[in-house]
């Protein structure tokens, strides 16, 4: 099976000798066709210049990478006929109304709107009622379903998302995922990098990236798989000191807020945490909890 | 083709949405063109005066009167003292002091020769020696009155004079607004054409939106032929608009061709925005294309000959001024305009401007890059 995307050895560092940023280091990885392939990573992982080395925006340092089997370097003008790419930031014109945008970007791709209708249309329906307001004036969920369309207007064999659910409110975000999956349906390839690791679990496989390095690469029921300790969720009434309790705790590898209760990170062969007057309970290891775990062994590296 | 024009409907679309920019591009230029050549008046009036007399004589006060009749002074003080005078200047009062000496008349009646002394307020160089100059020539006049009514000329003049009579062509009248006019209409056009190309690709820049456009297969030569072609049409129409002004208000109508005109503009033109593109390939935010296009403008106006002539100037100016287009358009707008010159006339003057218009747009075409 041919892959999508292949990313081999890309590295990529900005400014001059003194100042040196080391963006990406060594990245290699491959995706396959029709995947939903999530990359995750707190800000300034390297998740943007990977994405712009990919849709031939930047130059790597060194290293090769394909996408749709054409190389980034050599063929990138057949690349751009056939990415769609989303920025991080809203960049469409925002004096144009949704119908100008949309047709414009349409016509530059040499198709029409009527052409690619049934890819955008369950999205494009959402936003069509408001089609002659121009896009400055869109709320950030519509402007977001504006430009996916917009990415999409050209039917796209891969698709680019940097960070398409960041400032984006709960319940959008669920719809954006949503549509997303529509996507996959219809055997589009789709990249996308989040900074939300509970979004994790809504790719097929997930890369996670810290510091311009790539930690793991793996779908995310085996990365939970492959977690080696158990968890005990812990509740108690002043959570603050709780936290500071758990972590001078024997026993406890790691501790850490997780949404209304408190993660600890058990030893081997723990089973009970000598506190008193507290909920407890082993739980199931999260991907978020994999990720706190892969994060700070790094660090600690 | 067809990715070109929808580009430029793009373009237009957004240019006719953005009332602030089309305000500026049409009503500020035509209030410009009003106001600014009426004011840039180069004829000195209101010269301010202050007579020092020592004589008190009939022909003192002859001399007096003459110059305060000719209409371009104003007396402001008439002192018995120097010092009273030069108190004037120090105040700012007076730009210039006739010193009459207190033998004048007698000097002059007896020995047929006295003389004057002119001090002039040089702080403003332009007002003080044009006053300078003017008081010379009044009295010159006066002394010639005066040897009229008292010498008795012989039949021929002992010393042979050359009489000078001078006759402006092409502009008889010396009407300064002749010339200002077409100037300052070449310096509005250059400033819309280099500030809204510079700051329009800036501004997608700026917002991102050229990201979005830098992953499509849009061809470099047709977002820059987008982005040049609206302006080269808008910069036309404030020249015709111009054009308009310059009859209505002033009643210049040009005695060369408006083809002629028309032909170098529209080159020009093309020199114009391949400058403001270029600004714009090297300038990250619209502040800096701003800056930068505004010192640009700077030596652009003072070394374009609007202002000061250039062949006063010294000769590595005249060089400078050779890599300002402005200068050559100024130069033509003038010769067709006065001097009804004709495209055969202003061939130099085309070439050159032509080899601006590829130079820039090559160079700007050349710098800007769809990826980094």
């Amino acid at each position: 099976m041919s892959y999508a995307v292949t990313i081999a050895s890309i590295s990529k560092t900005y400014g001059a000798k003194q100042k040196l940023v080391q963006a990406l280091s060594n990245i290699s990885l491959n995706v396959e066709k029709g995947e939903l392939f999530g990359i995750i990573g707190p800000d300034g992982a390297g998740k943007t210049s990977l994405f712009r080395i990919l849709t031939t925006l930047l130059l790597a340092n060194e290293g090769h990478a394909t996408v749709d089997g054409l190389d980034v370097v050599k063929e990138f003008k057949a690349i751009r006929n056939r990415v769609g790419y989303m920025p991080g930031r809203f960049s469409l014109y925002q004096d144009l109304t949704i119908e100008e945008n949309l047709s414009f970007f349409a016509t530059i791709f040499n198709t029409t709107i009527e052409a690619n209708y049934d890819l955008i249309k369950d999205i494009y329906i959402q936003i069509e009622p408001f089609k002659t307001r121009r896009a400055g004036k869109l709320s950030g969920g519509m402007k977001q379903k504006l430009a996916l369309c917009c990415a999409l207007i050209h039917k796209p064999s891969v698709l680019f998302l940097d960070e398409p659910t960041t400032g984006v409110d709960a319940v959008s975000r669920k719809e954006f995922w949503q549509m997303l999956k529509g996507l996959k349906e219809q055997g589009i390839t789709i990249l996308v990098s989040t900074p939300y690791m509970d979004e994790a679990s809504l790719c097929d496989r997930v890369a996670l990236m810290q510091s311009g390095k790539l930690m793991q690469v793996d779908s995310p029921r085996n990365i939970i798989h492959s977690f080696p300790h158990k968890i005990m969720a812990v509740k108690g009434s002043n959570m603050l000191q709780l936290l500071n309790t758990l972590k001078q705790t024997k026993g406890v590898a790691d501790a850490y807020a997780f949404g209304e209760y408190h993660h600890a990170v058990l030893e081997d062969g723990i089973t009970t945490l000598p506190i008193e007057q507290v909920e407890m309970k082993i739980v199931q290891p999260d991907i978020e909890d994999c990720f706190i775990a892969l994060m700070k062994d790094h660090a600690a590296q | 083709m067809r990715t070109l024009r929808f580009i430029l409907q793009k373009e237009f679309r957004q240019i006719f949405r953005d009332k602030g920019i089309l305000r500026i591009i049409f009503i500020l230029p035509i209030m410009q063109l009003i106001v600014l050549p009426m004011a840039a008046d180069y004829e000195m009036k209101n010269i301010q005066i202050a007579v020092t007399d020592h004589d008190h004589s009939d022909y003192s006060r002859k001399l007096i009167s003459k110059i305060t009749a000719s209409g371009y002074f104003k007396l402001v003080s008439y002192d018995d003292a120097f010092n009273q005078s030069m108190k004037q200047v120090e105040l700012d009062k007076a730009d210039l002091i006739l010193e009459i000496p207190a033998s004048f008349e007698k000097e002059l009646v007896k020995e047929d020769k006295a003389s004057l002394f002119i001090a002039v307020n040089a702080i403003n160089g332009v007002k003080g020696s044009l006053g300078g100059a003017y008081l010379a020539a009044i009295i010159r006049s006066f002394n010639n009155d005066v040897r009229m009514d008292w010498v008795q000329f012989p039949r021929f003049n002992p010393e042979p004079q050359i009489e000078v009579a001078s006759s402006n062509w092409f502009n008889p009248h010396m009407n300064y607004k002749l010339f200002m006019v077409p100037g300052i209409l070449v310096l509005l056009l250059t400033m819309v054409g280099t500030n809204l190309t510079a700051i329009n690709i800036v501004k997608e820049k700026e917002i991102g939106t050229i990201e979005q456009i830098n992953v499509t297969p849009i061809k470099k030569y047709h977002f820059i032929l987008g982005k040049l072609i609206p302006f080269w049409v808008l910069g036309l129409v404030v020249m015709s608009l111009g054009f308009v002004v310059a009859r209505v208000v002033y009643g210049i109508v040009p005695i060369g061709s408006f083809v002629t005109i028309y032909v170098f503009a529209a080159v020009y033109l093309l020199a114009v925005l391949g400058l403001g593109l270029l600004i714009s390939t090297y300038s990250a935010t619209q502040q800096q294309a701003m800056l930068v296009s505004f010192f640009i403008m700077m030596i652009f106006v003072l070394m374009g000959g609007l202002y000061t002539s250039i062949d006063s100037m010294p000769e590595w100016a005249k060089w400078i001024t050779k890599f300002n287009p402005v200068s050559y358009f100024i130069d033509v707008m003038r010769l067709v305009v006065l001097k009804g010159s004709t495209l055969a006339d202003i061939k130099q003057q085309l070439l050159s401007i032509s080899a601006f218009a590829v130079g820039l747009n090559l160079w700007a075409v050349y710098s800007y890059r769809k990826r980094s």
